[in-house]
């Protein structure tokens, strides 16, 4: 039996490399095998399988953890396209118990409890790609150093407010264009200043962009939102309590997919945008006070 | 050889990818998304993506049928991955309703290796390409089920002991399970504008 010359999985090209084929695309929160299921239909590029979504976790309160293993493989046997789950920030036993259920990618994600005030999972013991949230570009490297193979601007998740996906991902991507026009010289008190590796902050300089696929999150809740995030130079979204906390998810979903692909073409953006319903209320960020916003968790 | 003007289906995936190792081959490249575009290309590439997302946008777009009519007509079109999928006259594991764009007489399986996690990179040795070997990376990545009359297999990838299709071609249609697009080696490009496009 010759087995395939040098095969290996979990390499950094593989990681990296399936987010690349996420791009342009729209990744969906869902509870249930149904919201999966619709997702899909809509058009979604991936779920991310939870139990309770964002705007759920925050009204509720409370620790927020893992979904229960059965939630997530009833998901992956409903749908063809890829499932994510989220792990609690340094929870890598969490991490280990998602990869034991073959999820496609995990999110550590400061929408849970963190597990760690301290360390994040150290991602390179996986085979399995993550996913992390970031509110700049130092987070981010930090994030890529401990093997993220996808970063997501963290906006602030459950809120319906797009301002601060609009802060992080224009944060994320000023900085970087910062980057490129610094002498040499300047780039290792840019690493100290931004507390990031240098051999990845020079990587960022010389190539202008981040090594990894760029997301962005947090407050997307209209066709509009998904289509600025993307004008703004996201390489795609993610969707969280917008599209099922709206009223006609079905509908809302399918717009939004349609907007980010088409998102420099107004009249598009328009057609999909009539009629969609009422969109989920949501809460301004500026109500929220500091120590309850999620995009703080992480660092 | 003359310049050639390729399209890729720039609707979801890695079509900046696709656009940029054809640009590197010496060739022109641009992001297709209107059915007006298709008119005055030499080639087609559907990109690396998530094919149901692919064949919902071009359904909704009007791109399916003009894209059907393109391929039967005889527009010379390169699929990696989804694209493989979206070239295929038949899936195996398809989602509910999922529809192809056909073209190579072929039964192709999606996600055929299993999920990401054992998704993998290999060697592959693709007849007509000489050494080295292709670095092949296959992410959640179909394989070759069955081919009908007329289809060439390229290149195979084992598991289990068992060989599978991963490269192929009818005519002036070519399809890959894997991505050149996303490594440096633009071999499988310059095979499609060499061998297929200016031979046709």
């Amino acid at each position: 039996m010759s087995e395939a010359t040098g095969k290996v999985t979990g390499s950094g090209r593989v990681k990296r490399g399936m987010a690349e084929m996420l791009k342009g695309g729209v990744i969906m929160d869902v509870v249930n095998v149904e919201q999966a299921k619709i997702a899909e239909e809509a058009g979604a590029v991936a779920v991310m399988a939870l139990e309770r979504v964002p705007a759920d976790i925050r009204a509720q309160g409370g620790v927020s953890r893992m979904s229960d293993p059965d939630m997530i493989a009833a998901i992956q046997a409903a749908v063809s396209i890829p499932v994510m789950a989220k792990a609690r920030i340094g929870h890598f036993v969490e991490a280990q118990v998602l990869e034991s259920l073959g999820v496609d990618y995990i999110d550590e994600s400061e929408v849970l409890t963190p597990a760690d005030y301290e360390n994040h999972i150290d991602k390179w013991n996986f085979t399995v790609p993550f996913v992390c949230g970031a509110t700049n570009l130092g987070e981010a490297l930090r994030r890529i150093n401990e093997g993220a193979a996808m970063i997501r601007s963290k906006g602030e998740a459950g809120t319906g407010d797009v301002s601060n996906a609009t802060t992080h991902i224009r944060t994320l991507l000023r900085e970087i264009r910062r980057l490129s026009s610094m002498r040499e010289d300047e780039i290792y008190v840019a690493a100290k200043e931004m507390s990031a590796p240098y051999e990845l902050v020079k990587e960022v300089a010389e190539t202008g962009k981040l090594p990894v696929v760029l997301f962005t999150a947090g407050g997307i809740a209209t066709p509009a939102d998904a289509a600025m995030m993307m004008q703004l130079g996201a390489d795609g979204v993610f969707v969280g309590s917008g599209i099922f906390k709206s009223g006609n998810p079905a509908q809302r979903a399918a717009a939004c997919v349609k907007a980010t692909t088409y998102f420099n073409d107004a009249k598009i953006i328009a057609d999909v945008s009539r009629g969609l319903g009422e969109a989920m209320v949501g809460i301004n960020v500026a109500d929220i006070p500091v120590p309850h916003r999620l995009a703080e968790r992480g660092w | 050889m003359s310049l050639k003007r390729i399209g890729v289906l720039a609707l979801q995936g890695d079509f900046r990818e696709h656009i940029a190792s054809v640009q590197a081959c010496g060739h022109e490249a641009f992001a297709l998304n209107r059915s007006s575009e298709l008119s005055g290309i030499d080639g087609l590439i559907l990109p690396g993506g998530e094919s149901t997302t692919i064949a919902k946008l071009a359904k909704s777009f009007d791109l399916f049928s003009p894209i059907q009519s393109a391929i039967a007509a005889g527009l010379p079109v390169y699929g990696s991955c989804a694209g493989m999928i979206l070239l295929a006259s038949e899936i195996e594991g398809a989602a509910i309703g999922q529809e192809t764009f056909g073209g190579i007489s072929m039964r192709v399986r999606r996600n055929a290796f299993g999920r990401q996690v054992d998704s993998f990179e290999s060697d592959i040795e693709f007849k007509g390409i000489s050494n080295p070997p292709i670095r092949g990376l296959f992410i959640r990545a179909p394989w070759v089920e069955s081919v009908g009359e007329g289809v060439d297999v390229l290149a195979t990838v084992a598991t289990d002991g068992v060989e599978h299709a991963v490269a192929v071609r009818q005519g002036s249609l070519l399809a890959t399970s894997f991505h050149p697009e996303i490594t440096s080696d633009t071999r499988v490009h310059r095979y499609f504008i060499e061998e297929i496009l200016s031979k046709g």
